[in-house]
């Protein structure tokens, strides 16, 4: 492969704190060179170089919470439809929820992930294992086998593990292989059929509801299992204030606790469901417009460090029913970055800080060499204009389902070229 | 003494008081008796090694035999203790007696009391089960494995087994590996090798240490490898097989990959390392054949012989203590 410069680039890098004119040589797939100015001196007569004309240089995203159909349910999604309309968003990395069928819950199911992504050769694909046998929080999953096999973190995906006593087992057995736990903070009883969170609009529109306080309510037990414990917790999407508060008080007491929101609960409201609109049913539903601000403000503090889409694919026959028997969920694979960039260009949160949950924080979490721009990182790069102005239109998204709730919004930033490896795996 | 080898008569002739009424715990014992025991059970295995194997230092004592749990492997070690000390022997079990007649233990105690035996050897479901009834008897109470608790003679007949193949036991490394935290065995071998200083290892899974081990004075390794590096002796546990199915470990396989002893784990442990087990094992889960069958490192039927010697000298004391008394 000829080595490429991009020259002239606004490089934003969250790992090092930089945002200013950049250049960047790539070499074997591998990010050979880096220059805090827009052009780099030295460079031989085999280097393809392109002029960016300003564009945004940023580190491929990283989506650590990605569900796709494969295995199992591959008229949804398959692992390839996934990985195109992920490089299509400028995600480079993708970790796939183990709520397949089989169930992700033993290394070989791991080993077909991992086969079936090379053979893909997109973009990087990492599995998460399940935290219990069939993910039904009842009986602790080969953890070690399939964390040796390549699985990043364990989780039950959208299922709560009930059982305290086992939750601490998964979590005790976990540390022993310094593997994160990711755990949907959600009390099962009080969530139990509920399509929308509880208040006026739910009372009004006659749907079954869930309190928020809810997801406070299994937080506070699952901070305590960690501070028992001493393990690693990914907290599942906070999306209340009332858990918000509690993170605040974890953290403050030093547990190792990372959380995640996703690009949903940031850009929608209860309201948003308008009509019954099955495309903003969600899991967890859409919250106030009160939650939804403290969780943006919680992305501004850092005290939530990680956004992901969430992506869940539901094709229109799960979706086209009343709004309490439609599937939950949202693609979002292609919508992250412009939906996140929304934020920037309201002027309420700084490019590199909202930039930095979907790139350099996830990856230090999951201790994955990418999400930086650093000489010695893999060439995983986002090229784009940041204020090119797109309308979503849900049926030109690349995955098979089409069910997102951006669909008709009004965004501004595209992507124009997304690299792994130093691979183009998408050009505008 | 009719028919003992030289060496054992020694040992009996030296003024031996073991001061305890009964045997319940490793933690009540000290330094001297524990090296008297030692002494004492070295004697027998001598005499178990030959053809005329019968004492009579226990003649017209009655010892009983009291297995709430199936135990054929300790009870039967206590059996042949017993007889080949000279002493009548009655083993009971639940099925045989009251106790699944709804009887409380209490009452078990004071009926098998008024049958005056005079030592009673007990195992039982319950931490503290053979307290309770040394509590209510008037014999000597022998404590052969209490719920979670401890499991005294075997640590004595593991310490016997550790001191015949390295000479001594203070300075030794020994890792105990596997289900510490259900192991009766593993808290009395813990509070044993501690008192004659070795220098303890607990290795496991985090869900199989206790929650404060790390406060019983022993380093705790989740780590196998890093666990028995330059171990003298690697003591592994036996773990349950219902345990392993998701509940304390998430399979036989992963647990045999993680913490099952074989051959290229034992490599990182001391060149002369031995490997021992309670039994019985669970092979290809926490214990390679190849490993627990090869004798040039496996102690595990020397652990077997030791356990009757070590039974004797446990048995003998106690009956030379009822002698003063009675």
């Amino acid at each position: 492969m000829r080595p490429v410069a991009f020259t002239n680039v606004r490089l934003v890098d969250p790992a090092s704190g930089y945002d200013g004119p950049g250049a960047v040589v790539i070499t074997e797939g591998v990010i050979a060179d880096v220059a805090h100015a827009p052009t780099l001196g030295g460079l031989s007569a085999d280097v393809e170089v392109v002029d960016a004309g300003g564009a945004l240089l940023i580190p491929g995203l990283v989506d650590i919470r990605v569900k796709t159909g494969e295995p199992g349910a591959e008229p949804k999604e398959t692992l390839k439809s996934a990985a195109l309309a992920a490089a299509a968003g400028g995600v480079t990395t993708i970790v796939v929820q183990p709520d397949t069928h089989p169930v992700m819950d033993e290394p070989a199911v791991v080993d077909f992930i991992l086969r079936r992504a090379r053979d893909i050769e997109l973009v990087n694909v990492y599995p998460a294992g399940a935290a219990t046998k069939g993910c039904e929080g009842k009986r602790m999953a080969e953890i070690g086998l399939m964390h040796e096999a390549g699985c990043l973190y364990v989780t039950d995906a959208d299922r709560p593990i009930v059982d305290s006593k086992v939750f601490q087992r998964v979590l005790s057995y976990a540390k022993a292989f310094n593997t994160p736990v990711a755990h949907r903070p959600a009390d099962p009883w009080l969530s139990a059929g509920a399509a929308a969170t509880s208040g006026e609009f739910a009372a009004r529109m006659g749907l079954p509801s869930v309190p928020a306080i809810a997801e406070r309510i299994m937080l506070e037990r699952d901070l305590a299992l960690v501070e028992l414990t001493g393990a690693r917790l990914i907290v599942d999407q906070v999306t209340t204030a009332g858990a918000l508060e509690s993170l605040r008080r974890g953290l403050g007491r030093g547990l190792p606790v990372t959380a995640t929101t996703s690009i949903n609960h940031l850009s929608f409201n209860e309201i948003d469901i308008g009509d019954y609109r099955t495309f903003c049913k969600v899991d967890p539903p859409l919250r106030s417009e009160d939650d939804r601000q403290a969780v943006i403000d919680a992305i501004a503090s850092g005290l939530i460090q990680v956004v992901v889409s969430a992506h869940a694919p539901a094709p229109a026959e799960d979706k086209r029913l009343p709004y309490d028997e439609a599937a939950p969920g949202a693609v979002g694979l292609q919508t992250l970055l412009p939906a996140l960039l929304a934020f920037h260009h309201e002027g309420r949160i700084p490019l590199i800080d909202l930039i930095r949950t979907v790139t350099s924080a996830p990856a230090t979490l999951l201790g994955l060499p990418a999400g930086r721009i650093a000489k010695g990182a893999p060439a995983d790069l986002v090229l784009c204009d940041l204020n090119a102005p797109v309308v979503i239109d849900a049926d030109k998204l690349v995955s098979k389902s089409k069910n997102s709730p951006f669909d008709g919004r009004r965004l501004q930033g595209r992507v124009l070229q997304t690299l792994v490896d130093g691979r183009t795996v998408y050009r505008a | 003494m009719n028919g003992a080898p030289p060496g054992l008569n020694e040992v009996l002739t030296r003024t031996f008081s073991f001061p305890k009424r009964h045997f319940l715990s490793a933690t009540d014992l000290n330094e001297v008796e524990v090296a008297n025991l030692l002494d004492l059970a070295d004697g027998f295995v001598s005499l178990n090694r030959q053809t005329s194997k019968k004492l009579d230092l226990l003649k017209g004592r009655t010892l009983m035999n009291l297995f709430f749990e199936n135990s054929t492997r300790t009870q039967s070690s206590f059996e042949l203790a017993g007889k080949r000390l000279g002493a009548d022997v009655v083993n009971m079990s639940p099925r045989s007696s009251s106790i699944s007649k709804g009887e409380t233990l209490i009452d078990t105690a004071v009926t098998l009391n008024a049958m005056q035996p005079d030592l009673l050897v007990v195992r039982h479901a319950s931490s503290g089960a053979a307290s309770l009834l040394s509590q209510k008897v008037g014999c000597s109470v022998v404590n052969a494995g209490d719920g979670q608790h401890e499991h005294p003679t075997q640590a004595l007949l593991d310490a016997l087994s550790m001191r015949r193949a390295f000479g001594r036991i203070a300075g030794l490394k020994v890792a105990i590996c596997g289900d510490v935290l259900h192991s009766r065995v593993a808290r009395s071998n813990i509070a044993l090798l501690q008192m004659l200083g070795a220098h303890v290892r607990l290795v496991g899974p985090p869900t199989l240490i206790p929650p404060a081990a790390d406060r019983w004075n022993v380093e705790v390794f989740h780590d196998m490898r890093k666990g028995i590096a330059g171990c003298d002796v690697v003591m592994m546990l036996r773990l349950q097989l219902e345990r392993m199915d998701g509940v304390m470990a998430p399979s036989q396989r992963e647990y045999f990959r993680f913490y099952g002893l074989d051959r290229e784990k034992l490599a990182l442990a001391a060149p002369h390392v031995r490997v021992m087990h309670p039994g019985p094992m669970n092979r290809g889960v926490e214990i390679d054949s190849e490993v627990a069958d090869d004798l040039s490192v496996s102690l595990i039927q020397d652990q077997v012989e030791m356990g009757v010697a070590a039974r004797m000298a446990v048995l003998t004391s106690l009956a030379a203590r009822l002698e003063n008394e009675r």
